[in-house]
Formats: structure tokens, C-alpha cells, sequence
């Protein structure tokens, strides 16, 4: 081939132009076209999605508000040493003196007194209590000034948290979203047991979902099978009660759960109507993981159904056949010839579910009660309720970092290109 | 072209209409039955004052901090008015999200000429906040479930043995540490003290511990009624208001432990940032919404005491059922025999530390 | 063994066959049931979330229409109501429109770094919500986004986007590429082409891909809540608070109202699913 094409004669096109060139400059005016197509959403999901996303990836770690709010401590408690488990000198307190003054004249003093609190209990009034008296304060020794307005000043755990979380980015937040601390010799460890919640949180996170993706394979088996050997009329007449659910708001069948898993509910009422449970010992079903696990295995099923269902209808019944004819059991064709090829549709759909499972919050946080609750209802209580912020997008970072993991072993495994919906 | 006409109609429709011919004043709270006090009591007399204010009402007082300061960080605040408790109006101060106030000069004197600082008194535990009300969060318990013996006490709570059942507590340790510290034998004077220790924190959760298994916990105020009048718990914590309208209006079967019931301020803050005109009517109608006889008025429609001395005289009749108010109020002596204040200044400093306690000890 | 029981079976294969559709009948009992539950139980007559004696004896009067009536003159559930299609249809804009141009791009073959753009466009819809309203809330703050009508609208369609590139792109996989260079060769420019030759055939797929996008914005909470205020109050969201604040059975009457939404859109969707295979030559099912 190679050959015949040096020996012949450049092929040109009318006016002139070699082929090669010719058909460099179409594909090159093609691959601008198709690129100037998507470049309207992609600019829009990279301002609208991405920077966002981006934005809480900086907030996870920023941490400027110390050196900003006492820029001349920072610079002083530079030559401090933390370990010597002595106050820093005089320098600092004056220097300490002269930021607080112009803090509490701009009144950022107890926003850093509550930023520095995450850190160590009891800083936020100390900052409070101290901005109101520096403005009164006299020229000189400042080091019993301060420890007159408050004997923390005197402790080296004030200055060493000072100190700790002056440099402008900080890792304070991850490691407090892993339940650890830095200890005073400059190392790490974890937290108090009766402090550490995060890891905990995870691992049920992660515990709940994977049990709510296994009940989703067990109850969604059948049902993809079923639908995929059914005749066609019939399979998309059933299909429809697994779409239904699926097309239903969230939040409808979340109060549909509700309603049902009450102990005054209906599920709870006919049992003792039917006389299998008392009515004094009516059974605890939502509130609780129970309640979690229920509800999110009826929300995600579809996401489990759909994609099995894909893969089955593929599968030609011809071999299971051929397997039964050479003498295989129904359950023997079944396990070894028809199993291993739903295999991708098990994982495609476990991926998926998972995925979705892992990021949920509406539904633990209305059924979930205390024990049924992910760590997604911790980063919206950081946002909401206790302001924690950089905690909340370290949890975040966190979490989505999973979730990408997963969204890059779908597509190796799927291939983002093979979602189908409905 | 189509697209963007479009966009103009839809953003058009969205916009409110009365703005042309009034101002637009937002004011943030809670909601519900309390939501309504106010309009009857402020928003109504106020807006018929002043035709060219419209009040707007925002229920989002839940998120007010957090939202506060997503608005300050936008540089765009479209809330005037806030209502919120105590000790978010301490952090709002704290982040200099709150605009601070001069009583004397902002707040209108009582009628017979007592400056609002001491009209207010003790009230005023934060520079920028404006109390309102003094509420209370007390038990609410099932008469038709208690026995013979009604509980007097608040240990009801933790005598499992006694009083079977399911009992409601809020999702928080605000509250439930110093109840459980109360019924373990510490003295009231001694809570906070022993708060500040781990082993203290400790002996609070162990306590809790004893009835953790029987505790329904609730994040929003209206879940404890819900549940009583349910019958789902025997008895629950709440806000008083709350169970006043489940008892009296609902005439449901639920009476009030009002022992060791913990005092609450709720109040208005203004945000910072405002600009001038705004915050010009806002502290106009600041100073119109907590004189004297508002607060007063507030109290016929919601069982919550007004936060002036002077306005207690005053109270009167509810609006609609026509009974005295004032033995519904949590500061009337009689209900007001054992009653706990809350410390504002230690919550402020060990709420996140011992929140994460409680969450931990609440997921294990 | 599913579909039809041949005349050799077993006992065991019979036995089988029949508890293989009984626990099938369950499974489906169990993903239908609880969306139909809440249509009786949206009709009681008394303030619970379950059957009154009265309404199993199926006496009128243990059913009544109070709870819809409530929807439609509560002020609260109708400016939630309101603000749900106000921005619902603006987000479905964005994101159709958007999304069906990227969508073209995407199936040229010489799109370059196809697979990677793509994974980024879809990934609004793999992103926890939490995570995308948490970074959302944090970001459109800074930029004063944060509680207006065009922040939720943008989030919204944002988050819709995924679902029409995925569609459009599906029924652009069988479209044959021939047709727009015979449209080019009998004279036609790009944009004549574009909707004469290539719109009818992808209508389907933009249709359904915008009622994806309309439904995601339509139940759409997690951001609302973090994204909105007051003005932008959703259903969903009074929904939410209803569930976790007063709970009263106006919810039940509302999620009826929104389940009739969705068999409309279903129905809907299956009609275009259909339309869209009988023009690419298949036979529907």
C-alpha cells in the first residue's frame, strides 16, 4: 500500500490543493465546528458547576483570616518557640495589643475569636471579652494587661493554636473532617474517642449504601429478568410500574415512606389489625436505619432495574438452551451460562446506585432519625447551622473524591456513553 | 431573540408588583402561629402608620445566621429585619453580621419614662440585639398516660420505671446536658461548672445514656406536639407556645411540667450593611414594634412573655379563645418556680465542642 | 423458564415457576405501592396520615376534598407552586438548549477530547447534590447569586444539562450522517440543514431530554434549599419543611397532584419513544 502511494502521482483536489492538505483542512474545520458546539454548555457547566466545585475545594483549605486580622502577631510569634511550653514575650503582646485595637475598631476581632474556636474551646469569648477592654488599654507591659483581661492569654495553648493556624492555608479542617488533631509536639493523632464522629460517619455511610445496593441487586434481579424475558407487550406494560416510581418526585415518595412506616401507620396498623404485632409493641420502622434503608432501596431500585434490564435483553436465549439440551440443570444453565453475562449490568447498576446512595440527604434526614443519617446531613448542618464552613467543604472534598473515584471506574467499566434513561 | 424575550417575561413576571407603590421591607421569622402574633401585632398597626412600607415576611429564621452571612459575603443584603434568639444574635454579632444598637437612643423609652436599657434590664445580652420575647423550653406530658401521679418534677423525664413510654428531646445538647446534670444531683448554681470538665460532659451523657433507648429526638419545634397529640411519646420537650396551642386551642390531652423550664430570649436584630435609607426604616420600625404596648399586644395572640417589665402589666385576653394569658405565660410566679436560665456566654465558647461530643455520643 | 412454562416441566420446575412470579408480583407490589397509597389516603376526611374506620368502610363521608381545597387557597403551597413553574420551564430552556448543541458536537467523530468534555458535562448529574449545593452556596455567594431567582435558575439548569446530552446523543446515534451531506449537496447551508434534516430526527431526543430537565428542576430540593430564599420557595421544599415541621395531610394531596404530573410525562415520553423508533425504521414495541 505504502508503496503504490509514493510511486503515484499527488492527488489534488479541483483547485489544485494536494488531497492530503485538502482533507487536513476539512477534518481541522470539523473538529472547530464540533468543538464551537459544545463550547456554549462547557463554558456555562465550568462557570455554573465547576467553579463552584472549585470554590469549595479553596475553602477546605483557606485560612486567611489570622494573619489577616493580626498581621503583626504572626510576623512576631514567628520566632516563638511553641514547644517550649513558655507565653511568648513582651513583643508579641504589644504587637498583639496594637492588631486587636484596630480589629475591634473594625470589628473583626470575634470573627476570628469564632474561627479560632473550631479550634479551641473558650477562644471566642476571650477574643470578645479582650476586644472590648483593648481599646482602653495603657502604654506598657501588655503581658499582665492581657492576663489581666483573661488568664488564657497566660496559657501557652492559646498562643500555640495562634501560632498553629497563622499561615494562610491550613490542613485544620481535613484533619478535623478525619477526626484527628495536631498535638503540641507537632505530630498528629486522633481525636478523643468520645469526639470522633466523622470516620464513624463515613464508614456507616458507606455500610448503609453498600447494603442498600445489595437489597437493590437482590430485589432488582428478578424483576430485569422477568421484564427481559417477557414478550415485549406484556414487558413494557410491567415496565411501566418500575418507570412510575422512578418518575415520581423524591419528595412524594419519601412521604408516601413516611406514611407508611409510622407507628401509627399503615403498615404498623394492619399488622395489629391482623393481629401479628400488639398494639403496644407496635414496631419501630422509620427514624432509624431501617427507615434509611427502606425508603432508599424503593427510590433507587429503578436505577438498579433499568441498566440489568439493558444488558439481559441482549443476551440470546439460544445458550441457555444449548446448555440445558447437553444435559444442565435449570439452576446449573442459569449460574454458569446466564449469570456471568449479567455481570456488567450487576456492576453497571451497583456503581450506580452506590453513587447515588452515597450523596443522599433528603430522605435519611426526613426517615433517617439519628442512627439512620449519612454524612451528607453532617455537611449541611456545617453549612447551615453551625457555619463551619471549611469543615463542611473538607466533608465535602472528601465524599466527592469517592464519588469521582467510583464515576471513573463506571465509565472504565460502562462507559459514560452507554447511560440510558428510561 | 426568542430566547431572550422570553428570559425578560420570566424574570418580569417573578418581580412583585407592589413595589411601585410602596417600599418593600423584609422581615425574617419563624413562621406559624408566631409569624401571625407579629403581623397582628406589629406588621398590621405598622403598615397602617405607614402606607408606603410593604412588609414582606420570610420564614427563614432557622437559617438566618447562615444566610446572613452568605449575604454579607455577596455584598447584596435583602433582608431588614430578623428575628432571631439570643444566641444567634451573639454570633451574628460575633461576625459583625448585626448592625449594634444604642437601647436609650434606638428603643423608645416605657411610658412612664424609664429608659428601654432598664426597661429591658438583663435582657440585653447582646450589643445588637433586641429582645422581644422571653421564652421557655419546658415539657409537655399526656394526661391520659401518666397514671395517677402526674410528674411534678422534672427527673419524670429520666423515671423510665414510673413514666414508660417514649419521650421526646431535642437533637442538640443545649438544654438536655443541664437537665440530666440537674437530675443527676448536681446543683443549679454548679451546671456550668461542671460542664467545663470532660468528666462533667461525661456524667451528663452517662445520664442520658439511661433513657437514650426510649427518645424520639426532634429538630424542629412543632414535632413535639405532633407526637403528643399523636400519642407517639408520653411526654416531650418543646417551646411553651408550642404546647399552649395543643392544649388550649387544640384541646388535646397534654399538660405542662413547667418545672426547671429553661428561659430563652428571642428578639430582632438588624443586619449590617444596609444602605442608609433602609436602615433608616428599619430602626423606625424597630422602634415602633417593641414599645411597650406592642409587646403587650403580641402576648394576646402567643403565649410568650414580653421582654419589657413594663409591658407585663398590660397583658390582656387571647385574641380568639378569651381566656387570661397571663397564667400561660412561663414568667408568671407561678409557673416561674423553678426555672434555668441558660448561659449564653459558656454555650457561645463550648457549642461546637460539645456538640461534636453529643453527635458522637448520639451515633454510637 | 419465564416466559412460558413448556408442557415437559417438572413439579419442581412447575413449583418454581409459580414463586419465581409470586416473589416478582411482591417486588412490584413493592415499588408500586407506596406511590399509590397516598392517593386514598389524600381524600380523608379527618387530619391523619392513615385509614379512618370510615374510610375501609368506604362511607362518602370518611372521604372529602378538604386537603386539595387547602392547596389551592394556602397561600404558602400556591406562591410554592407559582415559583415551581416559574423557574422549572427557565431552567428546561437553558439546559435544552445548550445541551442539544453540545450534544451535536459530541457525536461528530471528530469531536476532540471527546471523552473527557463529556465526562465533565455529565458530571452535574454524578456529583452528590449536597456537594454541588454546598459548592454552589459557597460560590454564588461570593459572586451575589446566592437567594435570586437566576442563581436557582442557573443551578437548575445546570443540573438538567447531563439529561439531554445523554438523550439527544442517544437518538443521534443512529442518524446517518449521509443525510446532512445529501441536504449540503442539494444546496442547502448548515443552518437550513440543521432544521429541516437533523431537528425532526432528534426532535424526540431534545423533547424527552427537556422533560428530564424540567422533572430534575421540578423536584429539585437540596439546592433550592441551600440556593434560595424566601422568593424561590419550591414545592419540593415546602414539601420538605412540611415533612419535617407540620405535618399535615396537604402534603398527601400535593404529592397526588405531582404523581398525576408524572404519568402525564411518562406517557409523554413513552409517545416519543415510539415516534422517534418508527422514524429511524424500527418497529415499536
Amino acid at each position: 500500500m505504502t508503496d503504490t502511494a509514493e510511486t503515484s502521482p499527488v492527488l489534488t483536489t479541483r483547485d489544485g490543493v494536494p488531497l492530503k492538505v485538502s482533507i487536513a483542512r476539512a477534518t481541522r474545520r470539523q473538529k472547530l465546528r464540533a468543538f464551537l458546539l459544545v463550547t456554549p454548555l462547557l463554558l456555562f457547566i465550568l462557570i455554573t458547576f465547576t467553579a463552584p466545585i472549585a470554590d469549595m475545594l479553596y475553602r477546605s483549605v483557606e485560612n486567611d483570616i489570622v494573619s489577616e486580622t493580626l498581621p503583626e502577631t504572626v510576623v512576631a510569634l514567628e520566632v516563638w518557640d511553641e514547644g517550649s511550653g513558655e507565653i511568648p514575650n513582651e513583643d508579641v503582646f504589644a504587637a498583639l495589643a496594637r492588631d486587636l485595637k484596630i480589629a475591634a475598631e473594625e470589628k473583626t476581632h470575634t470573627r476570628l475569636g469564632s474561627r479560632l474556636n473550631y479550634e479551641n474551646p473558650g477562644m471566642s469569648s476571650l477574643f470578645r471579652k479582650t476586644g472590648r477592654r483593648v481599646k482602653r488599654m495603657d502604654e506598657g507591659n501588655y503581658t499582665e494587661q492581657f492576663i489581666d483581661i483573661d488568664e488564657d492569654w497566660g496559657t501557652p495553648k492559646t498562643w500555640q493554636v495562634i501560632k498553629q493556624f497563622s499561615s494562610p492555608v491550613t490542613a485544620g479542617y481535613f484533619l478535623a473532617a478525619v477526626d484527628a488533631e495536631r498535638t503540641p509536639e507537632d505530630g498528629l493523632g486522633f481525636k478523643e474517642s468520645d469526639e470522633r464522629i466523622y470516620l464513624f460517619l463515613f464508614w456507616r455511610t458507606m455500610l448503609l449504601s453498600v447494603t442498600i445496593t445489595v437489597m437493590c441487586i437482590l430485589l432488582g434481579y428478578p424483576i430485569a429478568f422477568l421484564l427481559s424475558n417477557l414478550p415485549m407487550r406484556t414487558s413494557n406494560l410491567l415496565m411501566i410500574l418500575v418507570l412510575l416510581p422512578f418518575w415520581t418526585s423524591l419528595l412524594v415518595r419519601t412521604s408516601a415512606w413516611k406514611v407508611l412506616l409510622q407507628q401509627q401507620g399503615v403498615i404498623n396498623d394492619t399488622l395489629v389489625w391482623v393481629g401479628l404485632v400488639a398494639d403496644d409493641s407496635r414496631l419501630q420502622l422509620i427514624n432509624n436505619q431501617t427507615g434509611t434503608v427502606i425508603a432508599m432501596t424503593h427510590i433507587l431500585l429503578p436505577f438498579m432495574i433499568l441498566p440489568l434490564f439493558s444488558v439481559m435483553k441482549t443476551i440470546s436465549p439460544t445458550y441457555m438452551r444449548a446448555a440445558k439440551s447437553m444435559g444442565a440443570s435449570d439452576w446449573y444453565a442459569f449460574w454458569r451460562v446466564y449469570f456471568p453475562q449479567t455481570v456488567p449490568g450487576i456492576g453497571a447498576g451497583s456503581i450506580l446506585v452506590f453513587i447515588l446512595s452515597i450523596g443522599y440527604y433528603i430522605t435519611p434526614e426526613l426517615v433517617g432519625g439519628t442512627s439512620g443519617i449519612f454524612i451528607s446531613n453532617r455537611i449541611a448542618y456545617h453549612i447551615s447551622s453551625s457555619l463551619n464552613w471549611g469543615l463542611a467543604a473538607a466533608l465535602g472534598v472528601i465524599l466527592l473524591t469517592v464519588v469521582l473515584v467510583l464515576y471513573w471506574l463506571y465509565d472504565r467499566i460502562v462507559g459514560i456513553d452507554n447511560v440510558k434513561l428510561g | 431573540m426568542k430566547l431572550k424575550s422570553l428570559l425578560i417575561a420570566a424574570t418580569a413576571l417573578t418581580v412583585s408588583v407592589p413595589a411601585a407603590f410602596a417600599e418593600d421591607m423584609t422581615i425574617v421569622s419563624w413562621g406559624g402561629a408566631y409569624s401571625a402574633s407579629q403581623n397582628n401585632a406589629y406588621h398590621k398597626p405598622y403598615m397602617a402608620m405607614n402606607p408606603d412600607v410593604n412588609i414582606i415576611n420570610d420564614e427563614s429564621s432557622n437559617e438566618a445566621v447562615a444566610k446572613l452571612r452568605a449575604m454579607n459575603e455577596a455584598g447584596n443584603v435583602t433582608w431588614d429585619v430578623v428575628d432571631v434568639v439570643a444566641s444567634d444574635a451573639i454570633r451574628l454579632c460575633d461576625e459583625g453580621l448585626a448592625v449594634e444598637i444604642d437601647p436609650d437612643k434606638d428603643l423608645a423609652p416605657a411610658p412612664d419614662g424609664t429608659p428601654a436599657s432598664e426597661d429591658f434590664g438583663d435582657l440585653l445580652v447582646s450589643e445588637c440585639f433586641i429582645p422581644q420575647i422571653v421564652y421557655s423550653t419546658t415539657f409537655g406530658y399526656r394526661t391520659d398516660k401518666v397514671g395517677d401521679e402526674p410528674p411534678t418534677d422534672i427527673c419524670a423525664v429520666f423515671d423510665t420505671e414510673k413514666y414508660p413510654g417514649k419521650r421526646s428531646l431535642e437533637k442538640r445538647p443545649i438544654n438536655n446536658v443541664e437537665w440530666a446534670l440537674l437530675c443527676d444531683g448536681v446543683a443549679k448554681e454548679d451546671i456550668y461548672d461542671v460542664l467545663s470538665t470532660p468528666e462533667g460532659v461525661d456524667r451528663a451523657l452517662a445520664k442520658l445514656d439511661t433513657i437514650k433507648d426510649d427518645v424520639i429526638w426532634w429538630s424542629a419545634g412543632a414535632e413535639t406536639p405532633q407526637l403528643l397529640a399523636d400519642g407517639e411519646v408520653v411526654m416531650g420537650s418543646t417551646y411553651n407556645g408550642r404546647l399552649f396551642s395543643v392544649i388550649e386551642e387544640q384541646d388535646q390531652p397534654v399538660a405542662m411540667l413547667w418545672d426547671a423550664q429553661v428561659f430563652d430570649l428571642d428578639g430582632w436584630i438588624i443586619p449590617a450593611g444596609l444602605p442608609e435609607d433602609r436602615l433608616k426604616r428599619a430602626m423606625d420600625y424597630i422602634y415602633f414594634a417593641t414599645d411597650t404596648q406592642r409587646l403587650a399586644d403580641q402576648a394576646k395572640y402567643i403565649s410568650y412573655g414580653p421582654a419589657r417589665k413594663s409591658s407585663a402589666p398590660l397583658v390582656g385576653k387571647h385574641a380568639d379563645l378569651g381566656i387570661e394569658m397571663a397564667p400561660h405565660m412561663p414568667t408568671d410566679p407561678n409557673n416561674a418556680k423553678n426555672t434555668f436560665l441558660y448561659n449564653y456566654e459558656w454555650w457561645a465558647d463550648n457549642r461546637d465542642d460539645l456538640d461534636a461530643k453529643f453527635q458522637a455520643w448520639l451515633t454510637q | 423458564m419465564a416466559s412460558a412454562l413448556p408442557p415437559y416441566a417438572s413439579a419442581g420446575q412447575r413449583a418454581w415457576f409459580y414463586s419465581f412470579r409470586v416473589i416478582c408480583g411482591l417486588i412490584f407490589f413493592f415499588l408500586i405501592f407506596p406511590v399509590l397509597i397516598i392517593i386514598p389516603l389524600s381524600f380523608n376526611a379527618e387530619d391523619f396520615f392513615t385509614f379512618t374506620p370510615k374510610m375501609l368502610a368506604l362511607d362518602p363521608e370518611g372521604y372529602s376534598l378538604k386537603h386539595y381545597r387547602d392547596f389551592f387557597t394556602n397561600p404558602d403551597w400556591q406562591s410554592a407552586m407559582w415559583n415551581s413553574f416559574s423557574i422549572a420551564p427557565v431552567a428546561t430552556l437553558f439546559a435544552t438548549a445548550f445541551g442539544t448543541l453540545a450534544a451535536i458536537g459530541l457525536s461528530q467523530s471528530n469531536m476532540p477530547f471527546r471523552s473527557a468534555v463529556m465526562a465533565l458535562l455529565i458530571s452535574p448529574m454524578i456529583v452528590p447534590l449536597i456537594i454541588s449545593a454546598a459548592g454552589m452556596y459557597f460560590f454564588y455567594s461570593r459572586i451575589g447569586l446566592q437567594g435570586t431567582y437566576m442563581g436557582v435558575v442557573l443551578a437548575h439548569a445546570a443540573l438538567g444539562t447531563p439529561f439531554v446530552i445523554i438523550t439527544v446523543t442517544a437518538t443521534l446515534v443512529g442518524f446517518d450522517q449521509s443525510l446532512v451531506r445529501a441536504a449540503a449537496n442539494l444546496g442547502a447551508d448548515p443552518v437550513t440543514t440543521f432544521f429541516k434534516v437533523q431537528m425532526p430526527l432528534i426532535l424526540p431526543g431534545v423533547v424527552s431530554g427537556a422533560l428530564f430537565a424540567f422533572i430534575t428542576s421540578f423536584d429539585e430540593v437540596v439546592v433550592v434549599l441551600f440556593l434560595g430564599s424566601a422568593a424561590q420557595k419550591t414545592l419540593p421544599w415546602q414539601m420538605f419543611t412540611g415533612l419535617r415541621e407540620q405535618i399535615s395531610p396537604t402534603i398527601l394531596a400535593v404529592a397526588t397532584l405531582l404523581v398525576a404530573i408524572s404519568i402525564a410525562l411518562l406517557t409523554t415520553l413513552e409517545l416519543l419513544r415510539r415516534r422517534s423508533e418508527r422514524l429511524r425504521g424500527m418497529t415499536p414495541g
